[in-house]
């Protein structure tokens, strides 16, 4: 039932005594703005960097050759050795938990001078050769012009992707790239896409958009590499853990390529689910400290308003007294400091809330204008979910509750001659 | 209407008990006009704030309208207090945030009538006590005088059978004091009973039956015929003093 006369009074009584209505709202307000605040910069740390990580394949593993360690088969240790062509075959035929496995070549030269020409402009880029199913693990999104195909493969084609940072160094802001050539390493590849990648994730070091992508065949054959693969990135199968994949697989490799197979470094590999997964608990951790030292705050908070009441109550002695000798029930008087404790903390919650709210806001909308396409930042979309909110309000109103009910219980503890009596 | 019987109250501090009132017995009957002396320390407020029910008592029997006062829940004791009886207090004790209708009409609230008609009600009763056009002030920009015919106005608003007054005229000067005791006069007439507590010779021989209180004990019991040997006995005592 809502009794229009006990809001009344209730309203009366906060407006009459502002400056000690503040104040305890002040407390509360506090606490829970908090409490909005460092969770939604939390949430928007994990937002930052998932955003980054978050399209690439997080059951992938990869895999590349170094020099072995012990001797084998009557090889030396120390030997150079490659996977081959013949291995991608042989792996697809025999682990079936892969769903996508793309081998990789590393162009020659990058990483060292200059190996892209075009007219007077030159450039150093990383060059790779990839096949179409490298898109599927870590996404690249075409711009402009479309992605290195199967067909590409299929005929060697020598054509090229490249990031932006390319077409800018490469081109003149006039220019259209899609069908231009380069020079790469002394020969010409027609630019087919410019692309971007999804993610910041970045295998094989350097710039994400100083990348020229071209199939895997091409670079092969144009570049004299025999059957060599330089690199493996392979997906296990939807809910196998990659890392079943990741021994199996390194287990036939050595086999085929007389390694031995106690020997702990000629396969060097990396596994993104373990990655991801000390992630996924950094940010689990986040939030649950953001939890503990918000509810502390706001605790403090609700303490704090309990700590008024008492005061108040006090102060309220013979006010309550003189109610009480005009014949209001202890259960009113309870009813009537619960009440305002209720709606004090509530609404000094609710304003917290809202300002709280409003400032992650307004936080995000400079972040998001300072950014601009949003490539570097590891802080972005400072949230609070509707289930929070809801949350923290109704622990609002039970603490507002129990704020009110021991000083209210104290004030009916007090006999009505006693509570006239002080002065 | 009050009848007690050999009531004894103690006040314990610590380790000492003050004995306070040491066996009353006194019939009230309806519409009387009675009022309580003795000097400081007598017990006089003591007993008063038993017949109101703001206090309770040790030992004996109290009824009040026929049923007996005695350990009674907090609760039934604001239910007979709201509907039974009114207090003036000696500071007055008027809500100071709340203007003086509001003040007025509080009695009202805790017995559930509607603001607006208790307002109504409270409006009348301003206008009895001559303050009608102070409705909207607070205590505090009215004089003693004025704050407590606000006090006589609430105690009267709810109707009750009996008004207890604690030195309604102790903060007051005389000429106030003599306005404060007429409208409790009237108040009277009009078949209410009232107590009050008081020190003051010249009040007490307003009202009809002067209980003196000494020591604990009622000393002697002066009805109204006797007031002008009171008045005597008063002139007496200022000669002495």
């Amino acid at each position: 039932m809502f009794d229009l006369d006990l809001w009344k009074e209730i309203l009366s009584a906060l407006k009459k005594n502002r400056m000690r209505s503040f104040m305890t709202a002040f407390g509360v307000f506090w606490g829970i703005f908090m409490l909005i605040i460092m969770s939604g910069a939390g949430r928007a740390l994990e937002n930052g960097v998932m955003d980054g990580i978050k399209a690439f394949a997080s059951n992938s593993a990869f895999f590349w050759t170094e020099r072995t360690s012990k001797p084998y088969k009557g090889f030396q240790r120390g030997r150079r050795w490659n996977y081959k062509n013949t291995d991608i075959e042989y792996i697809k035929a025999n682990i079936s938990d892969i769903e996508y496995l793309s081998p990789r070549l590393f162009g020659p030269s990058s990483g060292g001078g200059d190996n892209v020409i075009r007219g007077k402009k030159t450039g150093a880029f990383n060059i790779y050769g990839d096949y179409p199913e490298f898109f599927k693990i870590d996404p690249w999104t075409p711009l402009q012009g479309r992605l290195i195909n199967t067909i590409d493969i299929q005929h060697s084609r020598k054509v090229v992707n490249i990031g932006e940072r390319v077409v800018e160094v490469m081109f003149d802001t006039d220019e259209d790239p899609i069908g231009e050539y380069l020079k790469i390493n002394g020969v010409y590849f027609q630019v087919v896409g410019v692309v971007k990648g999804e993610t910041r994730v970045n295998i094989g070091g350097g710039r994400k958009n100083e990348t020229i992508i071209m199939p895997f065949t091409t670079m092969q054959k144009t570049f004299n590499m025999g059957d060599d693969v330089h690199f493996f990135s392979v997906t296990s199968q939807p809910g196998i853990p990659v890392s079943k994949v990741e021994a199996r697989l390194m287990e036939l490799l050595k086999e085929r390529h007389s390694v031995a197979p106690d020997d702990q470094q000629a396969v060097g590999s990396f596994n993104i689910e373990v990655e991801w997964k000390k992630y996924m608990g950094l940010f689990t951790g986040i939030q649950l400290l953001t939890w503990i030292v918000g509810i502390g705050t706001l605790l403090a908070g609700v303490i704090g308003v309990s700590n008024i009441m008492l005061v108040i109550i006090k102060e309220r002695t013979q006010e309550i007294g003189i109610q009480r000798a005009i014949g209001a029930t202890p259960g009113k008087v309870i009813l009537h400091i619960v009440a305002e404790s209720v709606f004090l903390t509530v609404i000094a919650g609710y304003i917290g809330l809202a300002l709280g709210v409003g400032l992650l806001e307004l936080l995000n909308m400079v972040l998001e204008m300072n950014a601009g396409s949003g490539d570097d930042i590891f802080f972005r979309h400072p949230e609070i979910s509707f289930k929070m909110a809801v949350g923290a309000l109704s622990v609002l109103v039970v603490s507002g509750i129990f704020a009110g009910l021991i000083p209210a219980r104290r004030a009916v503890s007090i006999k009505p001659i006693d509570a006239l009596r002080d002065e | 209407m009050i009848s007690l019987n050999n009531v004894h109250k103690s006040y314990v501090t610590g380790s000492n008990s003050l004995h306070v009132l040491k066996g009353i017995d006194l019939e009230i009957n309806t519409g009387e006009f009675v009022s309580i002396m003795g000097s400081s320390g007598s017990g006089k407020s003591t007993l008063l704030n038993i017949l109101g029910i703001l206090d309770n008592y040790d030992e004996g029997s109290y009824y009040l309208n026929g049923s007996l006062v005695k350990d009674m829940s907090e609760k039934k004791a604001a239910k007979l207090r709201n509907e039974l009886v009114g207090f003036v207090f000696q500071s007055f004790n008027l809500i100071s945030f709340k203007n003086a209708l509001e003040n007025v009409a509080l009695p009202l609230y805790y017995q559930g009538v509607s603001r607006k008609k208790r307002n109504k009600i409270a409006e009348e009763y301003l206008d009895k006590v001559g303050l009608l056009d102070w409705a909207t002030h607070l205590p505090s920009e009215m004089s003693g005088g004025q704050k407590q015919r606000v006090a006589i106005a609430r105690s009267l608003i709810s109707q009750p059978k009996i008004i207890f007054a604690d030195e309604p005229t102790g903060a007051l000067d005389t000429s106030t004091s003599y306005e404060v005791m007429d409208i409790l006069k009237e108040i009277n007439n009009d078949g209410i009973t009232v107590i009050l507590v008081t020190h003051e010779h010249d009040i007490a021989s307003m009202t009809q039956k002067i209980v003196r209180l000494k020591d604990g004990h009622i000393d002697e019991i002066i009805k109204n015929g006797e007031l002008k040997n009171f008045q005597h006995q008063y002139a007496k005592e200022l000669e002495t003093a």
